[in-house]
């Protein structure tokens, strides 16, 4: 499979800013302390493109991407902006609405739609599959059950599931893993959404049900012409599916730049370190591969410092362990946070 | 799902059997017969009877056979004729006195299981969405407080509160001038008035129980990745809270509802004694004080029998609302 | 495995590692213990449980008068007020009560008891009182405390024929207290057996079981705990009849604790250890007394400190009615037996005072159950 989506219908605002998240933060208070989940992070998504946001279990990129949507849950303080391009106002900050007002539940599955990790228990196991995702479009499309039953048929249609009418009253259980997650694709872009986040779509999955996932996503966002938030921590699904990839690490994104240039001119000690722990196909036989030393810290009032210092190779003692790392611009596009770089920094004039 | 009944009514077959044989040991169980106790009771009306009298009331009845003749006898005058024996308390069959007391022993009992899950459904929801509130600490310490107290001295309590403030202590089902009168309208308001404290006294331990059964599943349910697809979806938080947690947190819920018939009769056959309610808890206990077996016997069976009754309805009705269950017996 | 660092700027970093050190190598019973000592409650409970029990062993020596002892003199008295300073404002050290003598309430005419200021009786320990054996093994008169006769200490009042409540309920505490240990000790042994047998081999003799769990369970407790004990014939030695009433509660008891054993076996069962231990070639026995029984026997004591709660309120209710402890035994279910009449409560409150005593240990079981609970899962936050 080829990196297919750079060539997806460049129609009309395709590559304009649709989400800019900025500065976003996310403290949780803990019995030890408060936990900076979520320390400062920056990036915007634009049309019909895909973002990806990659890091180890705990790094916040789940979090970061719930918060768009505003349903983290409320021991979650969250601040920053997070700007919409709505078409009635395309200056609209998510985090400023109200998360259980209507406002907000009006661009929920409607503009901005999500897919979640575990297909077995996103769905509830109480009500057929049809119920829920017919849910979905009588609250923002259509009041009329007969209609809203057709748009999702055929929806389940897109997503490769055949015999739709008895599927559509089938419940969750009844359905395999691959199957599963289909049907929370149908349901999610039954709205037509402008944004769909993805949380590790495809963890759960055996790998060749992954790669049949992946592709129909991609063949959905050349139909729809729908952006994508992929959220993941597997390198190998960033390369097939993204335009552009951020790299977390410890509620900070440690660098960020299109998908060719992570790829073959990583800076970050981390984002390196990443890169030599992926498999390769074609490379040298004898070369091991390498592991990360040590754990992710819990960010639990963590002082102002690289939270890679720990584990990093190339660390400056009295540096990077004595401040708040900055921005760096490597080149417009990409950026990255580690002292081991001169460059323009943020705040700079370019 | 018709087979899952048919196969749950048949296995119900053999408890009821075994039910039986536990109420005849029962009925057997104290020293003396039915013969002795009868004989017993004729001393005491002033006519005496000879052992001779005795032996050939003994083989009439079938006594001096082995016990599981007997049985055999015991069991099959109910299934033919209906004949639960004879009560000396009341010096009619047993069958005229259970009739007499059991339509309201129901009415008590369903009225109090109704009360339970009113009341403790929705504040375990409410408890659950507001876990660590105010509100949240003064209904566990509540329930707390209902476990603990044995329910027949809050029955005292409140009849002592309600003669302090009412000048009226509501003991029994109906006050004096409604307790022969046809039914009315008056006489229903009368009874709804004298059911608040049976009701609450004999509720309370299991609802206590629910609530927090209710709450504790309702916290789990809340936590589950289905509640956040369902707010991703765009739904509003009421929408969300009764058709996903809520739905959900009730399965279990109305699994216990067959066993809660039993622990009603526990809390109203004592309640009913210290309230003077006429059901069947004084009518047991009088019972019992004089070894009046069979009619003490009768009475658990009937409460075995319809306990077996409610957990076979909630079993029934928890296999058809779990999808799970239900769609294991649909043919494909 | 490798310690999670923690950023800290404060200092407690070190003893904060310390601790964090501490949790990873503990054994399961370890966390258990630093679990439940975290949950304040239960361990509140736990003292006050304590102190019950030791109470009640020590019960002859500290109630003043014995279980046979009245005065007809004295029959409804309400409870004496310890006193420090006397009616002509003088300072005592050594505390003292006023005697009581009867006299007439102004307004109903009934009879009431009030304090003689003439008679004044000084609290005093160690007093010589009725003989009893202390802790079953020697004879002595001595009392924790008392009053110099002929004074009289009634601290919770008096019962219909003159008897000391306090004393009674602190002699009653022996067989309120004891007969739900002892009953669900019984179900424990009964419950761990058979329902270790019926999850172990399942199968038909798991059906079997569940049936006649199933069936007893069918039956409203108390109703059937009352037929039984209508087979208990009357005038029988104490032992006797606390025997009968232990085998009757544990006879429902035990099917509660079979099903946790036999969930709990079944789960363990496939647990990936278990099947480990299986394939490399343990036997049975050494497969449940090292891993099965380890796994579960937390929750069975959670199960059974929840089941002793139901004992004691069965206790309760069924001497209330007059089927299980009768006179001349005592527990708190018969000191309650006058707390029956409406009227007795209302002229003479103090008679619900053992009611405080049953709710204080129902709850203090309880919250000892629900710290239990969640120690017993240490790794469940």
């Amino acid at each position: 499979m080829t990196t297919q989506t750079v060539q997806a219908a460049q129609t009309g605002k395709d590559g304009q800013p649709l989400l800019s998240v900025q500065d976003l933060k996310i403290r949780i208070k803990m019995d030890n302390g408060t936990m900076h989940a979520v320390d400062g992070v920056d990036f915007v998504i634009k049309r019909g493109q895909t973002l990806g946001l990659v890091g180890e279990s705990g790094c916040g990129k789940s979090l970061t991407s719930r918060a768009i949507i505003g349903i983290n849950p409320k021991e979650c303080e969250t601040t920053g902006k997070i700007v919409y391009d709505d078409e009635s106002d395309s200056d609209l900050d998510l985090l400023a609405l109200d998360p259980k007002g209507k406002r907000i539940r009006s661009i929920r599955g409607r503009k901005i739609a999500m897919i979640f990790q575990e297909p077995m228990t996103a769905f509830s196991p109480m009500y057929t599959i049809g119920n829920q995702i017919v849910e979905a479009i009588r609250t923002h499309r259509t009041k009329n059950k007969k209609e809203a039953k057709k748009i999702a048929l055929e929806m389940l249609g897109k997503v490769g599931i055949s015999d739709q009418e008895k599927r559509f009253d089938q419940y969750p259980h009844e359905f395999s893993g691959g199957m599963r997650q289909r049907a929370m694709i149908s349901m999610a872009l039954s709205c037509n959404p402008e944004l769909l986040i993805a949380d590790e779509p495809t963890t759960a999955l055996d790998v060749t049900i992954q790669a049949q996932v992946l592709e129909l996503m991609q063949a959905l966002q050349r139909e729809f012409g729908m952006a994508i938030l992929l959220v993941t921590h597997d390198l190998g699904i960033i390369a097939e599916m993204c335009d552009e990839v951020a790299v977390m690490y410890l509620g900070k994104i440690v660098e960020q730049a299109p998908v060719k240039e992570l790829f073959y001119n990583p800076k970050h000690p981390y984002t390196k370190g990443l890169m030599k722990s992926m498999p390769r196909l074609g490379g040298e036989k004898s070369v091991r591969l390498e592991s990360i030393e040590g754990s992710v810290p819990m960010p639990i009032d963590m002082p102002p410092m690289c939270g890679f210092y720990d584990r990093c190779k190339d660390r400056i003692e009295g540096v990077c362990n004595a401040r708040a790392v900055p921005k760096t611009y490597i080149s417009d596009q990409h950026t990255v946070r580690c002292f081991l770089y001169t460059g323009r920094q943020e705040g700079e004039p370019s | 799902m018709l087979q899952y009944s048919i196969k749950r009514i048949l296995m119900a077959i053999p408890v009821v059997v075994f039910i039986s044989f536990i109420v005849f040991y029962i009925i057997q169980l104290p020293p003396g017969d039915y013969v002795s106790s009868y004989s017993a009771q004729m001393t005491a009306a002033g006519e005496v009877m000879t052992q001779e009298d005795m032996d050939q009331m003994r083989a009439n009845l079938g006594l001096d056979r082995p016990v599981y003749e007997q049985y055999a006898i015991w069991i099959k005058k109910i299934v033919l004729h209906g004949d639960f024996g004879f009560s000396f308390n009341y010096n009619k069959p047993v069958l005229d006195v259970v009739k007499q007391y059991m339509g309201l022993t129901l009415v008590v009992s369903l009225v109090t299981m109704a009360f339970q899950y009113l009341v403790a459904i929705p504040i375990g929801i409410y408890t659950a969405v507001k876990q660590y509130s105010a509100e949240d600490y003064f209904f566990s310490g509540i329930s707390f407080l209902g476990m603990a107290t044995p329910n027949f001295l809050l029955a005292i309590i409140l009849m002592y509160l309600s003669y302090t403030w009412f000048g009226d202590p509501l003991l029994g089902l109906f006050s004096n001038e409604y307790v022969n009168a046809p039914w009315s309208m008056a006489k229903l308001m009368d009874l709804l008035k004298h059911l608040v404290i049976p009701v609450i006294v004999i509720g309370l331990a299991s609802t206590a129980d629910l609530i927090r059964v209710m709450r504790g599943q309702m916290l789990d349910e809340l936590n589950k990745p289905n509640v956040v697809t369902a707010r991703s979806k765009g739904l509003s938080e009421a929408k969300i809270l009764f058709k996903y947690p809520t739905r959900a947190a009730l399965n279990p819920i109305v699994s216990t509802f067959g066993w809660s018939l039993s622990s009603i009769f526990t809390g109203s056959t004592i309640t009913a004694i210290v309230l003077n309610l006429p059901i069947q808890g004084p009518v047991m206990y009088k019972a019992l004080l004089g070894q009046d077996m069979y009619l003490a016997g009768s009475w658990l069976l009937f409460m075995a029998l319809l306990t077996v009754l409610g957990t076979l309805i909630s079993d029934i009705l928890l296999a058809w609302l779990d999808p799970k269950i239900r769609t294991e017996f649909r043919g494909n | 495995m490798r310690t999670i660092p923690v950023f800290r700027r404060t200092r407690t970093q070190t003893a904060k590692s310390a601790a964090a050190k501490d949790i990873q190598i503990s054994s399961q019973w370890r966390l258990i213990y630093l679990k439940f000592k975290r949950h304040k409650l239960a361990r509140i409970s736990m003292y006050v449980l304590g102190f019950l029990y030791l109470v009640a062993l020590f019960a002859q020596f500290i109630a003043p008068y014995g279980l046979q002892s009245y005065d007809s003199k004295y029959v409804n008295a309400s409870p004496m007020t310890i006193r420090f300073i006397d009616s002509e404002g003088k300072f005592h050290l050594r505390p003292f009560v006023y005697e009581l003598k009867s006299a007439r309430d102004p307004e109903t005419m009934r009879k009431i008891f009030v304090a003689d200021p003439e008679k004044r009786y000084s609290l005093q320990f160690f007093v010589k009182g009725e003989e009893y054996k202390f802790l079953g093994m020697f004879s002595t008169t001595r009392h924790l405390f008392g009053v110099e006769e002929p004074g009289r200490l009634f601290l919770l009042g008096t019962d219909a024929m003159g008897r000391d409540m306090f004393s009674r309920i602190v002699l009653g505490s022996q067989i309120s207290l004891s007969i739900p240990l002892v009953g669900v000790g019984i179900s424990f042994v009964l419950g761990l057996i058979i329902g270790g047998i019926s999850g172990y081999f399942g199968g038909w003799i798991d059906s079997i079981i569940q049936r006649i769990i199933e069936i007893i369970r069918s039956f409203p407790t108390l109703p059937l705990w009352m037929a039984l004990s209508a087979a208990i014939p009357p005038r029988i030695p104490i032992v006797t009849m606390y025997l009968y009433i232990v085998i009757i509660f544990a006879f429902i008891g035990w099917t509660d604790l079979a099903r946790v054993v036999r969930g709990k076996f079944i789960s363990l069962k496939n647990e990936d250890y278990v099947v480990a231990a299986k394939i490399a070639g343990v036997g049975n026995t050494k497969i449940i007394v090292k891993h099965l029984l380890p796994g579960f026997l937390s929750y069975l004591v959670v199960a059974t400190t929840l089941a002793i709660p139901n004992m004691i309120l069965g206790e309760t209710a069924m001497s209330f009615l007059g089927l299980g402890i009768r006179s001349p035994a005592t527990s708190w279910g018969v000191l309650l037996q006058e707390a029956q009449k409406i009227e007795n409560v209302a002229l003479y409150p103090w008679k619900l005072i053992p009611l405080a005593f049953v709710v204080l240990t129902v709850l203090a079981y309880n919250f000892l159950g629900d710290g239990l609970r969640d120690a017993a899962d240490p790794y469940k936050k």
